[in-house]
């Protein structure tokens, strides 16, 4: 029970050598067997998420959601796939056929290849990549280029506009996000995800660096294109954007990458701040922590839901201000904070350590709030007082 | 034929095709997507070379950043019912040529190098990432280059921003 | 085991492609896009370098993040001027950007 993967692994490897299989062949074809169980339990996890989906957006709206087909309307994603599947599969006129059937698939295989560095415990994971971190960065910008193939092949200019804002979002916000992810690194010392999990058996860091962790959850939704931020494929918006022309099953694709990709990142928040697989009684049986993993991945794409239901949309042109005017110098600041007070903390022992950097955190949100504050009077000033609610929302 | 020789092949013959479809294709945004089907393959041939990191760099800055810079740009510069032209010069055979000659000469060049067959060492125990890291960070190594580079990309910054931006106000 | 010739000669082929491009193609982007096939050659040949010598010494991988960051000023840079000539002379194909008499 110490290392499940390991001692499959170990079985079928002496079961393949003894039928004559060459070694290195067996080892590729053990890690292709590993790779379809994880892409399998990957998607499997993804239809449970539709349902998940739409009953919490039920329940946030003060309805009941789908409850018709099976216990608490256990089975609708089944139903939902279904219906997809039958659809007719369009190609709009003068559509690029190639690229236009790619992208829903580029979509989808940049978020499955996240799966890859995920360590669901200590002995479960992929693979053990050590500049993991920078790996989820370079899985992001290839979803940034499905999207832009998605607007520019569908021959539609409500496509192309949307998809031009998205991908203006998500190269926007991939700066705060890049200078966050360094934060775990610099605490650790090292870029690989399950050294990071592996450094927080004793605290975790969202108690050493907060602001890091809330700045990574803003950035993160502004990431998916989720609300606040979905001004790019909302329906009222832009037509939905550049998912018009995509019906049927490969607008499925999309779909469920985009839950899928939002399960992720929650998935990534409780990597980074809140401990991943670590909890109490894993160092006995490492096994338990894919519980801690899956129950505080969770919670993680629970607060990204909560987010979306409860907040207006924000315009594009408040997005990019908020990210280039605020959340950039505010992440390079918390960059900046951390690097010093680590260097300086880091000889003492741990309560004095975590103490430190909490203070430090503190001080540096207030002294944020305290800037944003003399900002929006001075604004208040300049401008009407009827327009006094402008400039709380733009500051 | 080890697996790695039959994944540097398979990247190779992606880099090669991708890259005479780039210079050969004549849909601007079809060159663009070829691009990045090469910029791939490079990746590929850097994770073959145990350059993980820049393996990864090279999709985050070039696909992420460049091929995506590089589809707007042809995006913001089509002039609709006029691309019918030929797309090649007139002397286009003549600088096929020459090419050819100096990839010919290339390779002679570098194969009347001793070390022109090498078989690589073993990598052993080296931690090339902290290597790395250290090398970028050190004044006796290339820290100098490293804060020059930074400086480079600044001046790109604000000189790619002033040249782009639209100063028509100002002409009137 | 992979000869680092294979590498040389994939560098050198890349190299070739992309000066071809250079020299043949009309519109300027592409001439830009065949200018990155280049740099992409030329980070191959540095990185196959420094693999198969002393790996120990960084050089081959610190010029090939210098090349990244070289790279991308020149695109940045070259695409913002395409664009502003685009606004000039609303043409991107080089022979159409003239002001001479002859």
């Amino acid at each position: 029970m110490q290392d499940p993967i390991g001692n499959l692994y170990n079985w079928l490897m002496g079961w393949l050598v003894s039928w004559g299989v060459d070694q290195a062949i067996s080892n590729i074809l053990l890690s292709l067997v590993g790779i379809v169980i994880l892409v399998t339990i990957a998607m499997v996890l993804d239809v449970f998420l539709v349902w998940i989906e739409r009953k919490v957006v039920a329940r946030f709206q003060d309805r009941l959601g789908p409850n018709r087909i099976g216990p608490w309307g256990i089975f609708q994603p089944f139903a939902d796939i279904i219906k997809l599947l039958i659809k007719e599969d369009t190609t709009p006129n003068g559509a690029d056929v190639f690229v236009f059937n790619l992208a829903p698939i580029l979509s989808l295989a940049s978020v499955l290849l996240l799966w890859a560095v995920l360590p669901i415990a200590e002995v479960v994971f992929g693979v053990d990549l050590n500049v993991a971190l920078l790996y989820i960065v370079a899985a992001g910008a290839i979803g940034t280029l499905s999207v832009i193939m998605a607007g520019w092949s569908s021959n539609n200019k409500f496509a192309l506009v949307g998809a031009y804002r998205m991908v203006a979002n998500m190269i926007s916000y991939e700066i705060p996000m890049v200078v966050i992810l360094l934060i775990p690194a610099i605490l650790t010392g090292s870029m690989s995800m399950l050294t990071i999990s592996q450094s927080q058996e004793q605290y975790w860091f969202v108690l050493v660096v907060p602001l890091a962790a809330l700045v990574f959850l803003i950035s993160a939704i502004a990431e998916l294109g989720r609300s606040p931020f979905d001004l790019n494929e909302g329906e009222s918006e832009i037509v939905s954007g550049f998912h018009i022309e995509y019906s049927g099953m490969k607008f499925g694709l999309f779909y469920a990458g985009e839950l899928l990709h939002a399960f992720t990142f929650g998935a990534f928040i409780s990597i980074l701040f809140f401990g991943g697989y670590n909890g109490p009684g894993v160092t006995q049986m490492p096994v338990l922590g894919v519980f801690y993993f899956f129950i505080k991945a969770m919670i993680g794409y629970w607060i990204i839901m909560w987010v979306k239901y409860t907040v207006p949309r924000i315009r594009i042109d408040h997005m990019l201000y908020f990210n280039w005017k605020f959340l950039v110098p505010f992440s390079i600041s918390i960059l900046v904070m951390t690097a010093v007070m680590h260097k300086s903390l880091s000889g003492y022992e741990t309560p004095v350590y975590v103490g430190g950097m909490l203070a430090a955190n503190l001080v540096l949100g207030w002294i944020t709030i305290e800037i944003l504050r003399a900002q929006a009077r001075k604004q208040r000033k300049m401008d009407d007082p009827n327009s006094r609610v402008v400039a709380e929302l733009t500051h | 034929m080890t697996a790695l020789q039959i994944i540097f092949l398979l990247a190779a013959a992606v880099i090669l095709i991708s890259a005479v479809m780039v210079t050969a294709t004549r849909n601007m945004v079809h060159a663009a997507l070829w691009l990045i089907a090469t910029l791939f393959g490079v990746a590929v041939i850097f994770a073959v070379l145990e350059a993980g990191f820049l393996a990864v760099v090279q999709v985050v800055v070039y696909i992420g950043a460049i091929a995506i810079m590089f589809i707007f740009a042809v995006m913001l510069t089509r002039r609709e019912m006029l691309d019918k032209g030929p797309q090649m010069n007139k002397r286009a055979w003549l600088a096929g040529i020459l090419c050819v000659v100096i990839f010919a000469s290339l390779i002679y060049m570098l194969s009347s190098w001793v070390g022109f067959n090498q078989i690589p060492l073993l990598v052993g125990n080296a931690d090339t990432l902290t290597l790395l890291g250290q090398s970028l960070l050190l004044p006796s190594a290339y820290l100098l280059p490293f804060e020059v580079a930074s400086v480079l990309l600044l001046a790109a910054l604000v000189g790619a921003v002033y040249v782009a931006s639209n100063r028509k106000q100002e002409e009137k | 085991m992979i000869p680092l010739s294979w590498f040389l000669i994939l560098s050198a082929a890349l190299f070739s492609i992309g000066l071809f491009g250079v020299m043949a193609r009309k519109n300027a982007v592409a001439i830009l896009l065949s200018v990155e096939l280049m740099l992409n050659a030329v980070n191959i040949n540095l990185v196959a370098f420094w693999r198969y010598g002393n790996i120990v010494n960084m050089a081959g991988q610190v010029f090939a993040i210098i090349v990244f960051a070289v790279a991308a000023a020149e695109v940045a840079v070259g695409l913002a001027l395409v664009i502003s000539v685009y606004r000039r002379f609303n043409t991107v194909v080089a022979d159409e950007i003239d002001l001479m008499k002859w």
